[in-house]
Formats: C-alpha cells, structure tokens, sequence
C-alpha cells in the first residue's frame, strides 16, 4: 500500500504552496498592476473628508482596525449574515461537509479501506471539492418525455426545504434565523414538503424506476412522520412551550434524554428513516430499482439533491440536539475576552492602539456554539455508523416498524410524560426546576 | 399504422395494473443478463430470465484446437474459478489419452480447486453482500480474497486465470516452502471467516430480510435439476466430491455441508459453510500430500485419443460441472460439451420468484449461485 500511497511530507507541501505564492507574485506584478495603473488613470476618484480616496488609502482603512472592526461587527447583526452565514446555510454546508468527509473516512476504516487519498494530498481533503467540480462540469441530461419545469425545480426546492429546516434550528443564546413561536410545529410543516418533493420529481421523470423509488419514499415517508411527531409530544409536554428557543432554555439542568429515552430512540429511528439512511434506503435501493427517485438526475441536478440530504441530516442531528440533548447548554469552557484589551489598548511597540466595538463575539455565544457543534457532531457519527453494519431492510418489514413497534413506543413515551407531569415531579410547579 | 412485425414477435398488451421491468443488462443488480419482471404493486408476478448476452462459443472454439491448446480458453467463462473449471476437462482426457496422474499431483490439485472455491465463493459473497445493501459484506470479503489469490499466484504465476490445470497434472511443482505459507495463511482466513459470521449471518435485519423467501422444496429442487449448493441447501445431501470421488478427495477427511431450510439464508449460508470445510480439507491434504515426486506426466507431442468418449463431472463452486469430450482419432477433440450447474440453477428463478416481493428479486437472484458468463459459455 505504501508503494502506491504519496506519503505526505511537509516539506513538500510547503514548497508546492511556496510554488503558487511565486506564480501568483510574478504574475500580479507583470499582468495585474499594468491593468490597475491604467484602470486608475481613466477613473474619477472620490473626495471624502478632504482627501481625494486614492486606492491606497481605501487599502490602509482595511488594514486599520479601529476602522473596520465596526463595519464587521454591524454586518454581523444583520439578517443577511444570518442567513447566510453563520446559524443559516453556510455553518450548516460547513458542517455537511465536514459530515461527508468524515463518513467517507469512517466508512472506510470500518471497511478495511483507506477512503480518499489522494486529492489535496493530506488523506484526500479536497475530495468533495473534486467532486463538485466533476458534477458541475457534467452535462445534465434530461429524458425525452419529463415534465421539465417541475423536473428541473425539483432538486432546487429540495434544497430550498432543506435550508427553511436549518432556519429554524437555534445554534446559541440569541442565534436563530428564524425565532418561530410554534418552531417545533413549523419543523413538522417543513418535514412535510420532503415527501411531496420527492413524489413530484420521482413522477416528472416519467420514468419506471424513479416512480417506484419515490412511491417508496413516500410509503416511508409518511408512515414514519407519525411516530416522529409522536414522539416529540412528550417534550412539548414537560417544556410546555413550542418555542425551541424555550426548550433548549428548559434543559438548564438536565436534558430530556434522561427523563424520556424511548422518546429518543423512536425519533432517531424514525430519522434514519426520514433521511432514507441505511438501513431505511429503501427509496435509493441500487440493486432493486437502480437509484430509486435520484435515478434520472445527471450533473448539478444530482450534486443539490445530495447537498440537500446533507443539510437535511445536519437539521435532524441538531433538532435531535436541541430537543433531547440540551442543545447549547454547557460548563463554561471558552476563555473570557481580555479585559485590558479594551479599557487599555493593544500595545504596539511605540503605539497603543484603542479599538473600538471589542469584542466581537460575547462569550455565552461562543462557548454554546462550541457545545452545539460538538454534540451535533457526536448524533451525526451515530447516524453515519449504521450504514457500515446493517444491511437494507424491506418495504413490508420497514412499515410493520413504523406502524406497530414505534407508534407505541412514542405513546408509552407520551404516557410517561403524563405521568412525570401529574406525578409533580416535572413541568410547571413540579419538583425539580 | 407502423410495419407489420416478423413472424414469432408480438406486441404486449397494455395493462393498467401490471408493469414490466427490464431489470438488465444495463442495471447495477442484474449481472450479464435481463430479468424480465412484471410487478403488480410491489409483488412480482412473473420472471423471466433472459441469458445469453455473453455467449462466446467456447464448445465450438474447443474443436479447432488440440488438447493442450485448450486449456487456457476453456477457463475463460469462470476466471474466478479457472481450477475447477479446468478439472472436469483434464480428467476427461486423461481417460481418453489413458495418462497416469502422480500421487503428488493429485494433492495439489486438490488444494488449488478449494482455494479457487473460496476465490469465487468470496466474490460471490461480496455481491451478495452489496445486492443486500449491505457495504462491509462488500469489501470485507473483495478483501480477503487475497490471501488465496496469493497462494495460487505462488502456484501458478498468475492471479485468475491459472491456466494450472493439464492432462496428467499440474503445469509445475509448489514453491518451496509453500506448506508453511499455506498453512499461515489458511490459519488467519479462518479467523476472518469468523468474523463474517457476527457481521453477515447473525445479522437480525439480515435474517429478517432473507428468512423464509424464495423457498425451493426437497422434491422441486429434485425435479428442477439444481445442483450444488441450492440442492444442498434444500436438504439434498449431494456432493460429486463424496459421491464420485475423483483424485483424492476419498482420501481425505471432510463432510458435505447440508441445510433444510431451502431459502434464501440457507442458500446463502451453504457456500459459507463450504469455504470453512475447504480450509479443512486444504489443511488435510498438505498433512498427506507426499512430500516430494513428479507432479506431471509427460505427454507425447500432439497426442490423439481413439474413437472413444469420455464424461467427467466435479463440485465447483456452482455446482456440479461436467466435461463430456469425444474424440475421432484427430488431434483436436471432436466435440467438447460443458454442463455447468449455473444456468440448472438459473431455471428455477421463474418458480422462485413468483409472488415475491421486489425487494427479495436480489437475494433470491443472488442466492442461486448463478454466474452469467458461465451459464452463456
């Protein structure tokens, strides 16, 4: 294996970066300034403060930090950076893929394999972003006989449901994108979109194995989003709120999982099953019917229906956190910001340098981010590590689960709530607070 | 109205309920073939197996070349398992050139034909494993196979196709100190094998899936003409290897591995038990094996048999393989017939598969021991 196998040497990887900083140097200096000298020459500048703002003073405002620190931190509190960014799309396709990188790693070790390897030399990093450029660059093919408009909006509103979930999923004190009262009902009414998505593509193919696969998944589908909403009554029971916000509040102390892990089996259960995750992948069955509803797909098309399965299971990971595992309460461990940084400055040699808008971040958001992330991260390697031991389970035996065995567990599960509740020992006014 | 249709086609009339599936040749749980199935719902209510699409005439390529020239095309329709393949062909002329075969010979012919049974056998695991869904069961197996591809690229130069069997033979001797080799390796596969047990066949949601499906009876898997281990997984005890015992096999110690369940986890489970008895018998035969002689009788150039004919059968991984060669005093034999238990086990899916689920179509399919290319020969 080693013969095969670059053994990855640092010295290497060095002078390889060293390599492109040398290209990109020369090539900036010969090509690049010519054409911003002569862009320069053509442009009126504007006048601000007196001063006519000339490339290079626009360049030492962004190297000033007391300058730029406030614009960061006013973009921060935006809507836009929400969405965006950090507890909205980008932390959550940050997270996905690390997830996939992480499953293909682990899969392969569980397998006696080696995963990827080779792309972006340290044990094959860049793998998924060699695969986005092959699927980017694929041609899409669509059949003859599609319903194109709704076979082409298809992946687009699978990922588009995806995000609304992750919308909804509150990362720290304060951080949600979207602060829903009845949050726990609107994640219900965005799991309900999965389905029919699926349906609408797999019917828009017009073709045989698709339909089979997407009658399949909604089989799956909706016999499972019983159980699932079943069995989150029992939080909502001892919480009473709806709020998730509120429900991460209520688990100061403990988490629900102690108090009702019947309720957490059945719902990590019925998540495998919602994320069509062996052994519950049914819909994608290969060696039944192909690739189930994703067969038609080709290119980007397929690219966004597996970005959307990922996003989708880091929505299920974090719901499962914030519902059962207490979401971002945790001990203190991330280390308070330096006082004297803003009462006296930063000393710079000769220079102390005041800046203003410190810090950026408060603490309590930090340090429950860091909890958030690692707990999500635990339940997404609990839901990865099925794939490597069960095999696929059948359509008859999948929905005798869903209908008989899960669906009263979660009412065993509701009636230990009731009884927690009317005992005195939880909810408002019990024992423990 | 289109062109009329040649003689013997016709058009299917359309139904609402029933819906026909070309599973194959383009289909990733197909193999070198087309299943043609037609669904009501999810139950299946006929199969119709179509093979063929690798037919490559090895019957009549064998007529145009001697006995010698044949061996290493004749091994083509299983590369897996090319020793086996090969046996019932050598023994045949060997009967017709009426050639001895040496004592030591025998012995490493008899290793070679179980460690090629557990090549092809864990190759077949590991699509049953995947056709399962089921990804370990893939690689672990696609894996393991290497520790018997090693010993018999130390045999015979070669990783599958061996080309190691000839009329009065072996093609040459064991390296030297393969017995120590042998052993180390068979030691540790054994181990591995173990562990398929707790991952693969102890498996709830396999035993589940595969329990009670596709069950084939005593007497059909008589009257159907299945050999091997789909017969044996019926509650047959039918093995060539115990009841025609050819070379040395009455010489050695070991038991035909017999289930009575006849679905599909005995039918998969029955290779699996076949793979731990030929580590006991590859073990067996180097403690008798002599250690030291020819392992090859020297023909004469070009040799020609009489008007005589000959039919030698083996147990291959599939089933019982027979050879029928006849000669007409040429040097090329006059018709080489292969009888392989592939395609006898292929003709009971129909019966299998009717009123199954299509969730079971793979591990049924999978679970006959059915190897396309060797059943279109």
């Amino acid at each position: 294996m080693s013969s095969i196998a670059p053994e990855f040497r640092l010295s290497r990887f060095v002078a390889s970066l060293t390599d492109i900083i040398f290209w990109v140097v020369v090539i900036f200096t010969l090509i690049g300034l010519p054409i911003v000298l002569i862009l320069l020459f053509y442009i009126q500048l504007p006048v601000i403060n007196d001063k006519l703002l000339t490339p290079y003073l626009a360049l030492t405002w962004l190297a000033d930090p007391s300058r730029t620190l406030p614009i960061v931190k006013s973009l921060i509190h935006t809507d836009f950076f929400r969405i965006t960014t950090f507890p909205g799309f980008g932390f959550a396709a940050l997270l996905a893929a690390g997830t996939i990188f992480i499953e293909r790693k682990l899969l392969a070790k569980m397998q006696l394999r080696v995963g990827p390897l080779y792309c972006g030399k340290i044990e094959g990093i860049l793998q998924l972003m060699g695969d986005g450029l092959k699927l980017i660059s694929k041609e899409i093919i669509i059949p003859a006989k599609a319903d194109k408009p709704i076979f082409w909006a298809a992946p687009l509103l699978f990922v588009g449901t995806a995000a609304a979930f992750i919308s909804l999923i509150p990362v720290a004190p304060g951080w949600v994108v979207a602060d829903v009262d009845v949050g726990l009902l609107a994640v219900f009414a965005v799991i309900g979109f999965f389905p029919i998505i699926t349906l609408l593509s797999s019917w828009s193919a017009n073709s045989k194995f698709p339909f089979i696969g997407g009658i399949r998944a909604l089989h799956q589908m909706v016999s499972f989003e019983i159980p699932l909403i079943l069995s989150l009554l029992g939080i909502v029971i001892l919480a009473g709120t709806l709020n998730l916000t509120e429900i991460v509040e209520s688990q100061q102390h403990y988490w629900w999982i102690i108090f009702m892990p019947i309720g957490a089996i059945v719902f990590f259960t019925t998540i495998l099953a919602e994320l069509e995750r062996i052994p519950f992948d049914l819909p994608e069955a290969e060696s039944e019917i192909v690739a189930g509803w994703l067969t038609e797909f080709s290119g980007m098309m397929y690219g966004l229906v597996q970005l959307g399965s990922y996003l989708k299971l880091y929505a299920f990971a974090a719901l499962f956190t914030v519902l059962f595992l207490g979401g971002w309460n945790g001990p203190m461990v991330w280390p308070p910001f330096p006082q004297e940084i803003i009462t006296e400055g930063i000393k710079m040699g000769p220079i102390t340098l005041h800046v203003p808008g410190l810090p950026l971040l408060d603490q309590e958001m930090l340090n429950g981010t860091l909890w958030f992330t690692i707990k999500t991260v635990g339940v997404i390697l609990v839901i990865l590590i099925p794939r490597g031991v069960f095999p696929r389970i059948r359509i008859d035996l999948l929905l005798h689960t869903g209908w008989y065995k899960l669906i009263g567990l979660s009412f065993v599960n509701i009636f230990i709530a009731l009884t927690l509740v009317y005992a005195g020992v939880l909810g408002p006014g019990g024992l423990i607070q | 109205m289109t062109a009329p249709l040649p003689p013997g086609i016709q058009l299917e009339k359309a139904d609402d309920r029933i819906m026909t599936l070309n599973v194959g040749p383009q289909h990733p749980g197909s193999g070198h073939m087309r299943l043609i199935i037609k669904v009501d719902g999810d139950y299946i209510v006929s199969c119709d197996p179509d093979p063929g699409y690798v037919h490559r005439g090895e019957e009549k390529m064998a007529e145009y070349r001697n006995y010698i020239q044949n061996i290493p095309h004749l091994e083509r329709p299983v590369i897996h398992d090319s020793c086996n393949i090969l046996y019932p062909y050598c023994l045949a002329v060997e009967d017709l050139l009426g050639i001895e075969v040496p004592e030591r010979a025998k012995y490493i012919r008899v290793i070679a034909s179980e460690l090629n049974r557990c090549v092809y056998t864990l190759y077949w695991l590991a699509i049953y494993g995947i056709f399962l869904g089921h990804s370990t069961m893939f690689m672990w197996p696609a894996g393991d196979r290497e520790f018997c591809i090693d010993l018999l690229e130390a045999m015979s130069g070669a990783r599958v196709t061996h080309s190691y069997f000839v009329p009065g033979g072996v093609r040459n001797d064991v390296p030297a100190n393969f017995e120590e080799r042998c052993l180390r390796q068979i030691d540790y596969f054994e181990k591995r094998l173990k562990q398929y047990e707790d991952i693969f066949y102890q498996n709830p949601v396999l035993k589940q899936r595969t329990e009670g499906t596709g069950v084939l009876s005593r007497m059909d898997a008589i009257r159907l003409g299945t050999t091997g281990s789909v017969l044996r997984s019926a509650g047959v005890d039918f093995d060539i290897r115990k009841k025609e015992p050819y070379d040395v096999y009455d010489n050695l110690d070991f038991q035909t591995q017999v289930l009575k369940e006849g679905d599909s986890y005995a039918r998969s489970r029955v290779p699996y038990l076949d793979m731990l008895e030929s580590c006991r018998i590859i073990k067996d035969a180097l403690r008798k094996m002599p250690k030291s002689g020819s392992v090859r009788t020297k023909l004469k150039p070009n040799p020609k048999g009489g008007n005589e004919e000959a039919y030698r059968r083996v147990e291959s991984g599939r089933g019982s393989l027979g050879m029928y060669v006849v000669s007409d005093g040429k040097p090329e034999p006059y018709r080489v017939k292969i009888s392989v238990g592939s395609f006898r086990n292929l003709i009971c899916m129909p019966y299998l598969l009717k009123g199954e689920k299509l969730g079971n179509m793979p591990a049924v399919y999978w679970s006959l021991n059915y190897w396309p290319v060797e059943a279109d020969r």
